[in-house]
């Protein structure tokens, strides 16, 4: 158990991220509207580099309410996901999980951010 | 003083995208493999591919019909925003990457250098030796991709036409320069003499190790017309294969509106029909020396039509009179290609894997660089193996169907 440093909370841009690795264990570290996730980068499908894929909001289909016809996609407004480049698994940003499937998560560590540095706790 | 903790570095490649280099897009696999001691496991992936219209210039140059090889050069040389010659690639091509989330399917644009190229022999072999160096693939079978459409040509012959050029670059190119890579060649399975021809032009060719037919096509694979190209195939020892595919234009898949929907069916679909009429027709009693593969349609159907053809052939055995046995039985003594394996249930993987007697009968397979493409983890972090069953599948079956030494 430890504290790993990152960096300061200024070099990351909005939904920027980096990619930290300590001996085999890599862990990407997200930064979403100020907001910072951490989670190990191994993919729960086949250990690919989830953390190192596309960051793009999540898929939603418009039903109307009542007669609920279909409208076509959009993106949604909130839902951030982060889609592992490997076969396209896609994982929400904020809790690592799998949109389809709650147990397929990614491995969530705490970061905490003191005096504007970013640690990820190991 | 040595701490004892291993420092923590960051990782430069923040984003994997279609220019990343392909060992950093494998790492992982990599680490698998480092992880798992591949380089002491023989493994044989009998299904990659490469991007053949990328090398469309070249290939075009050894078209044997002279107004056909003008026109394409013409066109692939002078036309701009057009699509490479002759090739009749499918609507759904454009999906296959899940609009830009998965981008080694959709490019690799990753940075090669001139001295790489010269040093490997031609862009290709770079890009394929660092996918297969990355995986710990000892040797690859190499397929084309678009390509895999051209059963469905409205012009007859060019599937014929194409499928030689393709051929004889390939052998050139490909299979000379770089003798971990192989192929089943491309067989243009339409025209049955041109079957034949090209049996005879490349049989003996450097890295064919058998022939392949892409399965999207509406031919019975029964008809007599075939009969002489399956028997020079077993005369000659070298392997048949059916390569999979997607036809969205197929009229029950058109009412299909997903791209993976259509996808999960369609690249089954094709192979169910030839199977069923491969089995029902007994060809398996006819040329029972011919090894045949089936690639690239997963593993989960084959149970599923064993148990269909048993149940019906126990009660029409009279329509499948060459039959000696069941279905299944005769299924079971095929080979088939794991990719893309449906590893989401379990117990239902394990009893395929019975079902199919994989530990003898199936076949390593990578896929790569397609959006569903397995690593070799896949087989050997299997829990129901054993130690040699994953050694087989990886490589041991698949030296005993084919003859790596061409
Ligand atoms: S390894 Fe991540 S989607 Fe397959």
């Amino acid at each position: 158990m430890g504290e790993i440093y990152v960096g300061r909370t200024e070099e990351f841009g909005e939904r920027d991220r980096k990619i930290i690795a300590q001996g085999n264990m890599e862990i990407g570290v997200f930064c979403i509207e100020g907001e910072f996730f951490a989670y190990e980068n191994n993919c729960v499908h086949q250990g690919g580099p989830a953390c190192q894929g596309k960051i793009i909001n999540k898929v939603e289909e418009v039903i109307h309410e009542t007669e609920k016809t279909a409208h076509g996609l959009k993106f949604s407004e909130t839902d951030v996901h982060i889609v592992c480049p490997w076969h396209g698994y896609e994982y929400n940003v904020r809790d690592g999980r799998h949109p389809g499937n709650k147990n397929i998560r990614l491995r969530p560590f705490k970061v905490d951010v003191k005096d504007g540095e970013v640690y990820v706790h190991i | 003083m040595d701490s004892g903790i291993e420092p923590v570095k960051e990782n430069p490649v923040k984003e994997i995208t279609t220019y990343t280099d392909s060992r950093d897009v494998l790492a992982k696999a990599r680490q698998q493999a480092d992880e798992r001691n591949f380089d002491d496991v023989f493994i044989a992936d009998i299904d990659a591919h490469h991007t053949e219209t990328e090398s469309w210039r070249e290939i075009i140059t050894y078209i044997d019909d002279p107004v056909v090889r003008e026109q394409a050069k013409e066109m692939v040389f002078h036309r701009s925003g057009t699509p490479p010659y002759g090739l009749n690639g499918d609507l759904a091509l454009r999906y296959q990457d899940v609009g830009g989330r998965i981008p080694h399917q959709a490019a690799r644009s990753e940075t090669i250098n001139e001295a790489e190229i010269k040093e490997a022999g031609h862009r290709d072999l770079v890009l394929a030796k660092r996918a297969y160096e990355a995986m710990g693939i000892d040797i690859q079978v190499v397929f084309p991709t678009p390509m895999l459409f051209l059963g469905m040509h409205p012009q007859f012959d060019m599937e014929a036409i194409l499928g030689k050029a393709y051929n004889r670059w390939q052998v050139e190119n490909i299979l000379k320069k770089d003798r971990k890579l192989k192929t089943m060649m491309f067989l243009p399975f339409n025209d049955p003499e041109s079957a034949l021809e090209t049996i005879e032009e490349f049989g003996d060719s450097p890295g064919c190790v058998g022939f392949m037919v892409t399965s999207v096509r509406y031919k019975a694979v029964h008809h007599n017309h075939y009969m002489k190209v399956y028997r020079a195939l077993e005369e000659r020892g070298l392997p048949i294969g059916f390569h999979a595919g997607y036809y969205w234009q197929d009229p029950f898949m058109m009412q299909i509106n997903r791209f993976g929907s259509m996808h999960a069916l369609s690249f089954v679909w094709c192979n169910v029909v030839h199977m069923t009429n491969w089995i029902m027709n007994g060809l398996s009693e006819r040329f029972p020396s011919l090894p045949v593969v089936w690639i690239e349609s997963g593993l989960a159907w084959v149970p599923w039509l064993m148990q269909r053809l048993d149940h019906t052939y126990l009660m029409r055995s009279s329509e499948a009179p060459l039959l000696k046995k069941l279905p299944s039985e005769y299924m079971k003594e095929m080979f088939y290609t794991c990719q893309p394996m449906e590893t989401d249930h379990p117990k239902a993987l394990e009893l395929t894997f019975e079902m199919i007697n994989a530990k003898e009968q199936l076949l390593y397979a990578s896929d790569w660089p397609h959006y569903d493409f397995d690593a070799p983890s896949v087989i050997w972090d299997l829990p129901f193996l054993d130690e040699q069953s994953k050694r087989n599948i990886l490589g041991q079956n698949a030296k005993r169907i084919f003859n790596f030494e061409r």
